[in-house]
């Protein structure tokens, strides 16, 4: 199957024009020797309804899709309404490119401002751009314009962040030469005593995450006293969902909000694409990377909208721009407008309570089993880790049988926590469905 | 005649709700018990309130006033904007495709690691290299990936003077932007008088402090670099390496594989070569391919095949580590997937070919009105200059850009590459008819009559569009970037 | 296009006004006609040291970003606070409010090595730099 208007005559003609006998001599450039002399070694092509078939049996192989879900750590399970898929479905929106030509890109750049307030009305801060790649992609530039700016090379990272958002840090900073040092976890959050111990004025920056991998809240004001007190950046990574109910980081002193945007309207999807929400004070306003959209008037008075403040980016620094990022996450982005539109001012708050609700519950069925207990003290939103009598790892593997999906064994990234199980609890999850997991978790006290 | 759209905020009235939740199932208790008090939010956060209705006319009147692919010609230099087929954009949609967790075990997303390792067997072989990783999310996050290799190699041999890499002055923002992000000092070569490297002037600046070189090939001019062989004798015979920049691949798919011409690391765009939609800016993915010296440094995980079973692989010491959170960007790859399988080999081969031959349809339609600084056979798109226009009569690229609009027609890329002053930089693509190009021919001929004509219709354009021009200054000097409720 | 008598120039298009042993420094009209509407200056603090030819300030407009070079050495003594707040007074009058600094002189025969406005004028008349 192949997607070409253009029949041989039209080709012919072509041709003609171009004054060349056969398309080959369009190539004739190219050294002989580099170029192919048979086919590519893939799969001959396939029809539309061979290939709708094929890809239907690969995806009726994931055999997840089927199974209840408590897995959290950093991809959430939650509702996504229909009108999304609606919206995200027009292709006036998914066909376009960058709108660089704003005269016939106003839905896109509308769209995104939309986005910019509601991240800004969520976090607090002054600003947010329309988007990076992930939560992780974002918390690492950063700490490269952080470090950057106060010409520091240390930055502090709570080993209570997302293991692969700490991954992703350090593939950046190392390339900047930015030391990455972890603060110690005590109690299933950032040991205060570890970060003051660590912190000094060559500190550019201190990364946190709300809540945190664990699920647990950080001591926020005394972490940001302290981070303050030494002249770092405040970085804090946000589950954004909490933000209906939770205070606004901009409340606690952060300096840039960073988080992972999938919980708005974004399929699981096996890990992507997902949405890198980043939001900054005034300070770093142009040093934040990516696309901004600002209002304007056009040539008669009207209001419209464009790309602005776009010397930060690559296509005229060059070598000199904040960051490299051109292709962000746009269409996750609308996803996360048109739901935080869906849930609005009310449903985010009752969503995000929901949630507690239910993770509570949860909790404390699983914390009357013999055996088990919750791992720490500090309070938690929807996620909370378990310690279990045996292997974490062989309980998620039992629960498979019952069609449970039971949890993230924390063992897979902390090591000494072999034995702890992290448990997400969505809007989604059933009394039912908790109590087959009380069940199953007692079937193996 | 279309009308602005107010914003979603504008709307909002309060008491009105879109979404509905279950009754809560378990017994109720105070959020005050369950959450420190000092934690919970005072007020509300603005967001808007609306009712369904409200929220789909808002977005489906918004959407009426972008212009995408499937409404018209998308002909903008380097960005591939061809035709995205509808059935990857269902396949993208399945539920086992959209409803597992990244960390689920593996035995229960064997279809989606299936797809992902046939997908990097499948660019691998187009690109003539040895090992994919899936990971980076966008070309630019490819090219930092890339980068970061390169200097991981040369710090394994224990080779830390490479402190440079050298980039084309035709060469995307990105490159040099990458190559600064990876830690290194950008060097600039200049280009020949046929539009290709200034090979001259590469020996010179190739010595060992130099890591590497970036390369678009065809650059993009459009043009096929006919000094490629010595190019790579140049670079590697100092030992520094080459990176490929496949933002351009589609001209040359399945005729010439960069491997070949002694690339050693590559991003493909997906976005672009592989037909799958831009989404207004993104999501997009970036994948990275290198020879087989290279694979120790590639990103973790990548997808390996053991006793039948697909599986994901952390074994890589020497790895640069990750760059994003997961595997990549996986419903675009699926939709990659699903556009390599329908067009096998032939179809690959045989778009490329259309998309070359219509890019050079359009220039020789073209060629007798603007300005053409490199007249030779283009690949997959082509720059013209209006230059003899701006002299004689004041129009310049961007007035004939905005006078396109009115001819329902996307705008080529504009002041790109830099090295050609008043840039247009024309990418037809394969999906297009020649109807189409003949029409966007016509039109571009059109306008470059008017600007002598009555050159004041073409510097006042868009005459009919929801909004004129929009004053971009007054935009960054008066920065509004989020709405504010009146007072 | 105006290259006022009593201002030097240099070959990066700034001007200087020698005034009490101090230099005020701004660009020339032409700078300001090449960039286009200039939309951001930032501007260094005041007592920042600058050797003649280092970068002093970054000139924003719409699609560019050009840099601002030291005519001669010295101590910076004043900004130009107004153009946070204005900086399309580079455009609108680049040679009196669109100034950018003051800058106290190390070594005033450094102003021997700029040019004239004729020597400037032809410069710029035979296809600037």
């Amino acid at each position: 199957m192949n997607f070409l208007p253009n029949t041989d005559k039209d080709r012919e003609e072509m041709l003609k024009v171009i004054g060349v006998g056969s398309v080959e001599e369009l190539f004739s450039d190219i050294p002989s020797d580099l170029r192919l002399k048979g086919d590519l070694n893939i799969p001959p092509g396939l029809s539309e309804l061979e290939l709708a078939k094929h890809m239907q049996e690969l995806a009726s192989k994931n055999a997840a899709q089927d199974y209840v879900n408590f897995i959290g750590a950093g991809s959430y399970d939650h509702y996504i309404p229909s009108v999304v898929r609606h919206v995200l479905g027009r292709s006036e929106f998914y066909t376009a490119y960058t709108p660089y030509q704003p005269e016939i890109s106003q839905a896109v750049l509308q769209s995104i401002y939309e986005y910019q307030t509601m991240i800004c009305e969520l976090t607090g801060m002054d600003a947010a751009n329309a988007s990076m790649y992930d939560g992780a992609s974002a918390a690492a530039e950063s700490v490269t314009i952080a470090a950057g700016m106060a010409r520091r090379k240390r930055a502090l990272v709570s080993s209570t962040v997302h293991p692969e958002t700490r991954a992703v840090i350090r593939t950046y900073a190392d390339a900047h030469d930015i030391r990455v040092e972890e603060i110690d976890y005590k109690d299933g959050i950032t040991d205060t005593g570890c970060l003051a111990g660590k912190l000094g004025d060559d500190v550019a920056c201190v990364v946190i995450q709300q809540p945190n991998f664990f699920g647990a809240l950080e001591p926020v004001d005394e972490i940001s006293a302290k981070v303050k007190g030494a002249g770092a950046t405040f970085i804090v990574s946000v589950n954004p969902m909490t933000l209906g109910l939770l205070r606004p980081p901009a409340e606690y002193g952060a300096d840039i909000v960073v988080g992972e945007g999938q919980v708005f309207g974004n399929p699981m999807a096996f890990g992507g694409p997902y949405l890198g929400i980043m939001a900054v004070n005034k300070k770093f306003l142009r040093r934040m990377p990516g696309r901004l959209v600002g209002m304007t008037t056009d040539n008669q008075g009207k209001r419209g909208f464009v790309l602005t403040l776009q010397t930060r980016e690559q296509h005229i620094r060059r070598e000199r721009a904040t960051s490299n990022i051109c292709s962000n996450q746009a269409l996750n982005a609308l996803a996360a407008v048109v739901y935080l539109s869906w849930a609005g001012k009310e449903g985010i708050r009752q969503i995000g309570e929901q949630c507690v609700q239910k993770a509570a519950y949860l909790a404390d069925r699983i914390s009357r089993i013999d055996g088990y207990s919750i791992a720490w003290q500090a309070p938690f939103f929807n996620e909370f880790a378990v310690k279990c009598p045996v292997d974490a790892g062989q309980v998620v593997e039992s629960l498979l049988e019952k069609n449970i999906l039971a949890g993230y064994p924390l063992g897979r990234c902390c090591p000494g926590l072999e034995q702890y199980l992290l448990i997400a609890v969505t809007e989604k999850r059933t009394r039912q469905e908790m109590d087959a997991l009380v069940a199953g978790l007692e079937g193996l006290a | 005649m279309r009308s602005p759209e107010p914003l979603i905020f504008e709307i909002s009235k309060p008491g009105r709700r879109a979404y509905s939740l279950p009754e809560l199932d378990v017994p109720a208790r105070d959020v005050a018990e369950l959450l420190p008090e000092s934690e919970i939010r005072r007020e509300p956060a603005g967001l808007p309130e609306v009712s369904e209705i409200d929220l789909v006319r808002h977005f489906t009147r918004l959407s009426q006033l972008n212009h995408g692919v499937d409404i018209g010609f998308y002909p903008l230099g380097s960005c591939t904007m061809k035709y995205n087929p509808k059935v990857n954009e269902d396949a993208a949609n399945l539920p086992g495709f959209n409803n597992i967790h990244p960390y689920v075990p593996d035995e229960l997303a064997q279809g989606a690691l299936q797809l992902m390792y046939e997908l990097q067997s499948y660019l691998a072989e187009i690109a003539g290299m040895d090992y994919v990783s899936l990971q980076p999310a966008a070309g630019a996050h490819g090219e930092l990936a890339g980068i970061l290799i390169i200097r991981a190699y040369h710090r394994a041999r224990n080779d830390m003077k490479r402190t440079k890499i050298l980039i084309p002055d035709s060469a995307h923002g990105t490159n040099p932007a990458s190559a600064a992000l990876g830690g290194f000092t950008v060097v600039e070569v200049p280009s020949d008088e046929r539009g290709g490297v200034d090979v001259e002037a590469l020996e010179a600046a190739m010595d060992e402090t130099v890591a590497g070189l970036m390369l678009t090939n065809p650059n993009t001019l459009g043009l096929f670099d006919e000094n490629i062989q010595r190019i790579e004798k140049i670079v590697h015979s100092k030992g520094g390496l080459l990176y490929y920049d496949g933002a351009n691949a589609n001209a040359i798919l399945g005729t010439s594989r960069p491997g070949d011409m002694g690339f050693d690391v590559l991003h493909f765009n997906l976005h672009k070569t592989f037909g799958t939609p831009h989404g207004g800016g993104g999501p997009g993915s970036g994948p990275v391919a290198v020879k087989s010296f290279l694979e120790p440094f590639l990103p973790v995980p990548t997808v390996v095949l053991e006793d039948g079973k697909y599986r994901l692989s952390y074994d890589r010491p020497q790895t640069i580590g990750r760059m994003k959170s997961f595997y990549g960007n996986f419903l675009v790859m699926v939709k990659a997937y699903a556009y390599i399988r329908s067009l096998g080999p032939d179809g690959l081969r045989e778009a490329s070919r259309d998309a070359v031959l219509n890019a050079n349809y359009i220039l020789r339609r073209i060629a007798g009105y603007y300005d053409v600084p490199y007249d030779r056979h283009c690949k997959h798109e082509f720059v013209i200059s209006p230059g003899k226009i701006k002299k004689e009569t004041g129009v310049r690229t961007l007035d004939i850009s905005k006078r396109l609009l009115d001819y329902g027609v996307h705008p080529p890329t504009n002041y790109f590459p830099l090295i050609v002053d008043e840039a247009l930089m024309i990418e037809p693509t394969e999906t297009e008819s020649k109807e189409t190009l003949d029409y966007f021919a016509d039109a571009l001929i059109a306008i470059a009559k008017e600007a002598y004509e009555d050159p004041e219709a073409v510097k006042s354009a868009p005459h009919t569009t929801v909004v004129g021009r929009l004053d971009e200054a007054g935009a960054a000097r008066n920065l509004n970037i989020r709405w504010e409720k009146p007072e | 296009m105006s290259y006022p008598e009593n201002l030097k120039y240099t070959k990066e298009h700034e001007w200087v006004l020698v005034e009490n042993g101090n230099a005020r420094v701004g660009i020339t009209s032409y700078a300001q006609d090449q960039l286009g509407d200039v939309v951001f200056v930032e501007l260094p603090e005041v007592g920042t040291e600058l050797k003649a030819g280092a970068m002093f300030a970054t000139v924003e407009s719409v699609k560019a970003v050009s840099d601002v070079y030291a005519p001669v050495s010295g101590t910076i003594v004043e900004v130009n606070e107004a153009l946070n707040d204005s900086p399309e007074l580079v455009n609108e009058d680049p040679y009196n409010d669109g100034w950018m600094i003051v800058i106290e002189l190390s070594d005033p025969s450094e102003l021997d090595n700029l040019m004239d406005s004729k020597a400037y004028q032809k410069m710029v008349e035979e296809g600037g730099e």
